[in-house]
């Protein structure tokens, strides 16, 4: 496994007043596309912020092994300023910066240099905030809901963006979304906060391998080692840890990225994270 | 070539991209030595994961279809199936022109699936029995 992009240890961070985040380590390997998952209040802008060094931990470490770049959910832009006019200040505010990369992309996307940016539609401005952040030659982004408020099709040309530069360059990726189906064929990690704790972290495909989604008759459950369950008269429909059915009278099946999402939201308590790692003295 | 998604198959994307160079290579619009596209092509058109593509190439590879050189790209090795390319073009016209006289007796498009599946499934009953019978004569 590639070494981590991203590393926090231990992190508790405040806000308000309130523990936003609690006790929360993750690690996330170059090369990812990570998706941050969680309720509104599960702490995941803040976790954001504090990767990108916007926030200083309050408890724990937050290491990031390379440059980062991060596009907030506002998309922040000067809309006074025309297209041109917002490179020609990336180039000037930034030490590394890719203009050519950057016109050539906007060109290919057909955003036009002369136009204000207050006046581009809003899967423009997101192609905009996005191209500036890649302008910079990241080694880690961090994207706020980057796919909120914008139609299919804006929604697949940012991702087509991003899958892109994640290919020609070895990007690592951490971007947040309330919409599950728009993660399934882009990401590859899966990082779940509830609550202000980590519930779940690690490689998708090895989480999906992991679990079954197990339909049989209720009162045979115990003994499983169950998520979260939901029963019907007696029929129970349980996601269960394990890669095989424990025996003939439950169907099994592999979860989807939502089912395995939702399962764990329902059980706070519950959790899928990477074991201790051993430490050498 | 150029690949196409169906997010509401239920068969999982790498399989996908692996069925679809398959069935370039049957039907002769991909041959050996042709380059498959890179991964960054794709996931620029798609917008998927680019260890999606990766992990198809990979599988391809293993059953020996493609070679993956580094720095290059990946190339196609060999074709799949018996047949070379000028006998799939005579059956395919044998075929078409089957498809042709069953439409003018009246089959639909579901009834002509039916019968093919049907006829598919008598020839191989019928040569596994010849199978039989001939390690019987032997014996």
């Amino acid at each position: 496994m590639n070494a981590p992009i991203l590393e926090v240890t231990g992190l508790g961070m405040r806000r308000r007043r309130r523990w936003a985040l609690r006790d929360c380590s993750l690690a996330v390997p170059a090369g990812r596309v990570a998706a941050l998952v969680g309720p509104n209040g599960a702490g995941k802008s803040t976790l954001m912020l504090a990767a990108v060094g916007l926030l200083a931990p309050e408890r724990g470490s937050v290491t990031v092994r390379g440059s980062v770049a991060f596009v907030a959910q506002d998309k922040p832009l000067y809309e006074s300023f025309t297209v041109a006019e917002t490179l020609e200040f990336g180039r000037r505010t930034n030490l590394r910066w890719d203009g050519e990369g950057a016109r050539d992309r906007l060109d290919a996307l057909g955003v036009p240099l002369g136009a204000r940016a207050g006046r581009l539609s809003g899967g423009q401005q997101a192609q905009l905030a996005l191209t500036l952040a890649l302008a910079r030659m990241p080694d880690l982004l961090v994207l706020d809901e980057p796919l909120a408020n914008l139609d299919p099709l804006a929604r697949h040309d940012v991702m087509r963006t991003l899958m892109g530069e994640v290919a020609a360059r070895g990007l690592t990726v951490l971007l947040s979304s309330h919409v599950v189906a728009d993660l399934e064929e882009t990401c590859d990690w899966l990082v779940l906060l509830n609550g202000g704790r980590l519930q779940v972290s690690g490689d998708i495909d090895d989480l999906l391998a992991g679990h079954l989604v197990l339909s049989g008759p209720a009162g045979d459950a115990e003994g499983l080692d169950a998520v979260s369950a939901s029963v019907t008269g007696r029929h129970a429909t349980l996601l269960v840890r394990g890669e095989r059915a424990p025996d003939p009278r439950w169907s099994a099946r592999r979860p989807t990225l939502d089912e395995l999402v939702m399962g764990y939201l329902r059980s706070p308590a519950t959790s899928a994270l990477p074991g201790p790692v051993a430490v050498e003295r | 070539m150029e690949f196409q998604l169906d997010r509401g198959s239920g068969v999982a994307t790498y399989l996908q991209l692996v069925h679809q160079v398959k069935q370039a290579l049957r039907l002769g619009t991909l041959r050996p030595g042709d380059q498959l596209p890179t991964a960054r092509e794709v996931v620029e058109k798609l917008a998927i994961n680019p260890n999606t593509v990766l992990k198809a190439y990979r599988e391809l590879e293993r059953e020996g279809l493609v070679t993956g050189r580094p720095g290059l790209g990946t190339f196609v090795e060999r074709g799949v199936g018996g047949a070379g390319l000028a006998e799939h073009a005579r059956l395919r016209r044998g075929l078409a022109a089957w498809v042709r006289e069953a439409r003018d007796a009246g089959l639909d498009q579901e009834d002509l699936r039916a019968l093919f599946a049907a006829v598919l499934s008598d020839t191989a009953l019928s040569d596994g029995q010849r199978e039989g019978a001939g390690r019987e004569g032997a014996a």
